[in-house]
C-alpha cells in the first residue's frame, strides 16, 4: 500500500455537480417566473366525465360511480389522499364548503381503508361518497395528475371547472360561483 | 435614534466585508502580499459591529418601538417579554439580521483563534467568509431593512403569528440558523482549501469543529422542529415529509456525511475532494432550504415566511456562491490528490458506505422535495408524500444501520473481518432475540415498524461495544461523543418505530362526565370552561386519566382563539409517561352540547426526541473533547514560541 497515490480522475465527472446544479437553477427560475397558476384551463373541462365505477373507500359508505353525478344537482370532486400533507390544509376548506351546503364527492388515491378512515377522523369528512381508486385510473382518465385537485362538476356529469392544489381560504367564493354557473 | 444608529452600524459592517474580501483577494497576489496583515482585524471588527447592529434590533423590539415599521408588523405592546424577544428574529429582516450576525462572529473568532492552516489558505478562507457574508448585507440593506421607520408610528403592534408563540418555536430558527451558519464556515474553509489546492488533515481538523458544531445546532434544531409539530399541529405526527422539513433534514445529512468524511481526512489523509465537496454541499443544502421555505415556491403546511422576490435575491445568492463553489471544484479538484489508499475492510471503507447511503438519503429527499416543482413545470401538479420517502430512505437507510454498527468496531487503514465478528455477535443475536419477541408478542406488526425496532435493539447494543475493554475514564471525548450520538440514533429509530407500530387512536364526541378508553387509558372529559391568557382566549377542555385503576392524572387542552392577529390554534394535552404519551386535542363543539375529542396511546414515542437530545449530546462531547484538545495545542505552541523568543534574545 502507498501512502499518497496520485489518482488520475477523469475530470469530465468533476463537472456533474455543477451541472446537477444548474438543472436545479433552470428548474427553480422556471418555477418562480411562472406564478403560482392554480387556474389551468384543462382539456378535460366541457367533457364529460369517463364512466367509472369505484368501490366504496371506506366500509359502511357508499363508493363513487358515474351515474352519481347525473341527477341533475351541481358538485364537488375532490381528489385526495391521507398521504398528502396539502389535503390536511384544504380539509378546513372542503369542511367551509360542505356546511355551505355543497354536495362533495371524494375519489382516494391510492390509499388503505385504515388511512383513509384515520385522514377523515382526524380531519373531518365533508363527503357524501368515497370511491377508492387504488390504480389511478379515474384520477388520469379526468385529467387530474396530482392530489389535492378540486373538479366541478354539473349535473349532467360534465366537468365544468378545474382546481389544482389545496384549496385556499380565498379560492372557496370562485368554486362556489363556479357552482352555480354550472348549476343553472 | 437607535434604529439609524443599527443601520449605520450595519452599513459600516457590509463596508467592512468588501474590505476583508478585497484585501484577501489581493493578498494572494504576489503584489499585495502586505495587505495580508489587515485581513483579520478587519474580520473581527465586521463581526462585533454586525452583533452591536443586531443588538439595536433587540433593544427596538423589547421596547416595542412602533415607529420602526418591523416592530410594528410583528411586534405588539401586549406581547410577554420573552415572545418580544424572539419576535426579533421571527420574521424575515431580523433573521437575516441574526443570520449575518452570527456569520460575522463566527468569522470573527476564527480569525482570532485559526492558526494551523497556512496563512494563504487562511486569507482564501477569511475572504470566502466575507464573500458570503456581502451578499446577505446587500439583501438587508437593500431588500429587506429592517430598521425602516414608518412616516407616522403606528398605534399599536400587529402581533406575532400565535402559532409562532411557543417557547420551543421562539428558539426553533436561531437553532437552525447556527447550524446553517457553522456550515457556511466549513464552505469558506472549503474554498480557501480550494484556491490555494491545500487539502489535507489540517484543513480537515480546522474545519471540523465547525461542522460539529453547526451539526449539533441542526440536530437540535430539527428535534425541536418535529416536537413542536407533533404537539402544536394537533395531527398526532412528528414527521410529514414537508418541504419545510426536508429543508432542514437536507443540510443535517450532508452536515452527517461531512463530519465523518473529515473525520477520515483528518485521521488518514484520504477522501480529500470527496470532504471539500461536501463542504460545498452542506452550505448548498442550508442555502437551498432556506431559499424553498423563503420562496414560497413550493406548497407546505407551515409557511410562515413566504415572498417570492425574496426568493429571487436568494435564488441569485444561491447561483453566485454554490455554482461559483462548483466550478471552482471542477477546475481545481483534478489537481487534489485523492490521498491515502485504504482497505476494503477498514474503517475508511465503513465511512465511505456511510458517506454514500447519506448522499443517497440526501438526493432520494432533494429529488422528492423537488419533484412537484419539475412536474409543475410541465403543468402538472403532484404531492410526493411518505408513500415514496418511507421505502425509497429506508433502501438506504437499513444498510447504513449495519455499517454503523460494525464501523466503529473496525480498525483503520485495514482489518480482518474475523477480528470483530465475535464481538459483533453480540448485537446481533440482540436483534435477532428481538425480532422473535416481536413476532411472538405483536404477529401483525407490519414490516417496516418491525425492521425497525429489532435495528435499534441491535444497534443500541453495538454502539457502546467500542467503549468495551477501554479504561473509560482514559477514554476520549470524541469517542464518547461517536458512542452517545450512534445511541441516540438507536432509541430515537426505537420511538419511531414503536410510535408506527403500538399507537393507538380515538376520535370521539364526547359529552362532559363521558369516559373513553384509549390504549390502557381510561379518559373522562371532567369539564368544558372558557380561560383567558395575555393575548388569547379559549375553551379549555379538562380530562382525568387514569391507567388501570390507579390515580387519575388531569390533562388540559385548549383551542385558543388569539386576537391579534386573529387566528385559532388547538393546544394538545401531553401526559408522559416512561413507556409512552398519552395525547389529546381539544376539537370543535359538536351537537347537542358535544365535544369532539382526539386521544392517542403513544408507546414510547418520546424516545423519538430523546434519541435526538442524545444525538445533540454526542455531537457536544465530541465538540468539546476537539475543542479541548486544540486550545492544549495552542497554549503548548505558545510556550514554545515564547521559549524560543527568550532563548534567541
Amino acid at each position: 500500500m502507498s501512502e499518497i497515490a496520485p489518482v488520475k480522475r477523469a475530470g469530465i465527472w468533476l463537472w456533474l455537480p455543477l451541472a446537477l446544479f444548474v438543472g436545479f437553477f433552470v428548474l427553480v427560475m422556471v418555477g418562480l417566473l411562472r406564478p403560482a397558476d392554480r387556474d389551468v384551463a384543462s382539456a378535460f373541462v366541457g367533457k364529460p366525465l369517463p364512466a367509472f365505477d369505484l368501490r366504496a373507500s371506506i366500509p359502511g359508505r357508499p363508493g363513487l360511480k358515474t351515474a352519481d353525478f347525473a341527477d341533475g344537482k351541481p358538485r364537488l370532486l375532490n381528489v385526495f389522499a391521507s398521504w398528502c400533507i396539502p389535503c390536511i390544509a384544504e380539509a378546513p376548506q372542503l369542511d367551509a364548503l360542505a356546511r355551505a351546503g355543497v354536495e362533495i364527492h371524494g375519489v382516494a388515491i391510492r390509499d388503505r381503508q385504515e388511512d383513509v378512515q384515520r385522514f377523515l377522523a382526524q380531519n373531518g369528512n365533508p363527503y357524501t361518497r368515497i370511491g377508492a381508486d387504488d390504480l389511478r385510473a379515474v384520477q388520469l382518465a379526468i385529467g387530474s395528475s396530482g392530489v389535492p385537485e378540486t373538479f366541478v362538476i354539473d349535473g349532467k356529469g360534465v366537468i365544468r371547472h378545474q382546481h389544482i392544489g389545496d384549496i385556499r381560504v380565498e379560492d372557496i367564493p370562485k368554486l362556489l360561483e363556479k357552482l352555480r354557473e354550472a348549476g343553472a | 435614534m437607535i434604529a439609524e444608529l443599527g443601520l449605520a452600524m450595519l452599513w459600516l459592517a457590509a463596508a467592512l466585508a468588501l474590505l476583508q474580501l478585497a484585501a484577501g483577494a489581493f493578498a494572494l497576489s504576489a503584489r499585495g502580499r502586505e495587505l495580508g496583515g489587515i485581513v483579520r482585524p478587519v474580520a473581527v471588527v465586521q463581526g462585533v459591529l454586525c452583533a452591536l447592529s443586531f443588538f439595536a434590533l433587540i433593544v427596538l423590539f423589547l421596547r416595542t418601538d412602533l415607529s420602526v415599521k418591523l416592530v410594528a408588523t410583528n411586534s405588539h405592546s401586549l406581547k410577554p417579554f420573552v415572545y418580544k424577544l424572539a419576535g426579533t428574529w421571527g420574521n424575515h429582516e431580523g433573521s437575516m439580521l441574526l443570520w449575518v450576525t452570527v456569520m460575522g462572529l463566527a468569522g470573527s473568532f476564527v480569525a482570532l483563534f485559526e492558526r494551523r492552516l497556512r496563512e494563504a489558505t487562511m486569507l482564501a478562507t477569511l475572504a470566502g467568509q466575507a464573500f458570503v457574508s456581502i451578499g446577505f448585507y446587500a439583501f438587508l440593506l437593500f431588500s429587506s431593512n429592517p430598521f425602516e421607520r414608518l412616516p407616522e408610528p403606528a398605534a399599536e403592534g400587529n402581533g406575532l403569528n400565535p402559532l409562532l408563540q411557543d417557547i420551543g418555536l421562539a428558539f426553533h430558527p436561531p437553532t437552525l440558523y447556527l447550524g446553517y451558519v457553522g456550515l457556511s464556515v466549513a464552505f469558506s474553509f472549503a474554498i480557501g482549501a480550494l484556491i490555494t489546492r491545500d487539502v489535507g488533515p489540517a484543513f480537515a481538523r480546522a474545519m471540523r469543529p465547525w461542522v460539529l458544531g453547526a451539526w449539533i445546532f441542526l440536530s437540535l434544531g430539527i428535534t425541536a422542529g418535529s416536537y413542536w409539530a407533533y404537539y402544536e399541529l394537533g395531527w398526532g405526527g412528528w414527521w410529514f415529509w414537508d418541504p419545510v422539513e426536508n429543508a432542514s433534514l437536507m443540510p443535517w445529512l450532508a452536515a452527517t456525511a461531512l463530519l465523518h468524511s473529515a473525520s477520515v481526512l483528518a485521521a488518514r489523509n484520504a477522501l480529500r475532494a470527496w470532504t471539500v465537496m461536501l463542504g460545498v454541499v452542506a452550505f448548498s443544502m442550508s442555502m437551498i432550504g432556506t431559499f424553498l421555505v423563503r420562496s414560497g415556491i413550493l406548497t407546505s403546511v407551515h409557511a410562515f415566511a413566504v415572498d417570492p422576490e425574496r426568493g429571487s435575491f436568494i435564488l441569485a445568492l444561491l447561483a453566485i456562491y454554490i455554482g461559483g463553489a462548483l466550478a471552482l471544484f471542477a477546475t481545481r479538484a483534478s489537481t487534489i490528490t485523492e490521498g491515502a489508499r485504504f482497505a476494503p475492510v477498514s474503517r475508511e471503507s465503513a465511512l465511505v458506505v456511510n458517506n454514500v447511503a447519506l448522499s443517497a438519503i440526501l438526493g432520494i429527499v432533494l429529488v422528492g422535495t423537488l419533484y412537484p416543482l419539475l412536474t409543475e413545470a410541465f403543468d402538472e401538479k403532484v404531492s410526493v408524500g411518505p408513500p415514496y420517502f418511507n421505502p425509497m430512505g429506508a433502501i438506504f437507510f437499513v444498510p447504513m444501520l449495519v455499517v454503523m454498527a460494525i464501523g466503529p468496531m473496525l480498525r483503520w487503514r485495514g482489518d480482518r473481518a474475523a477480528r470483530v465478528s465475535g464481538k459483533l455477535a453480540i448485537p446481533a443475536l440482540a436483534a435477532a432475540a428481538t425480532a422473535l419477541g416481536l413476532v411472538a408478542l405483536a404477529p401483525t406488526i407490519k414490516p417496516m415498524p418491525f425492521l425497525g425496532i429489532a435495528l435499534a435493539v441491535g444497534l443500541a447494543v453495538a454502539s457502546v461495544l467500542p467503549l468495551v475493554g477501554r479504561e473509560l475514564k482514559r477514554t476520549p471525548l470524541p469517542t464518547w461523543g461517536m458512542v452517545v450520538a450512534h445511541f441516540g440514533i438507536a432509541v430515537a429509530l426505537f420511538g419511531v418505530g414503536s410510535d408506527s407500530a403500538f399507537s393507538t387512536e380515538k376520535l370521539v364526541a364526547s359529552r362532559v362526565g363521558e369516559t373513553h378508553a384509549v390504549g390502557p387509558w381510561q379518559v373522562t372529559l371532567s369539564d368544558i370552561e372558557p380561560v383567558a391568557g395575555p393575548n388569547w382566549t379559549a375553551i379549555e377542555a379538562t380530562m382525568a386519566a387514569s391507567h388501570a385503576g390507579g390515580a387519575a392524572s388531569e390533562l388540559h387542552s385548549q383551542s385558543r382563539n388569539f386576537t391579534s392577529p386573529p387566528l385559532v390554534t388547538s393546544e394538545s394535552a401531553l401526559l408522559t409517561r416512561w413507556n409512552g404519551q398519552l395525547y389529546a386535542v381539544l376539537g370543535e363543539e359538536a351537537d347537542d352540547q358535544r365535544w369532539q375529542l382526539r386521544l392517542w396511546w403513544k408507546p414510547f414515542v418520546p424516545m423519538i426526541w430523546y434519541g435526538g437530545l442524545l444525538i445533540g449530546l454526542g455531537g457536544l462531547l465530541a465538540l468539546i473533547g476537539r475543542v479541548a484538545h486544540d486550545v492544549r495545542r495552542l497554549r503548548a505552541e505558545g510556550k514554545i514560541a515564547y521559549r524560543r523568543q527568550r532563548q534567541g534574545r
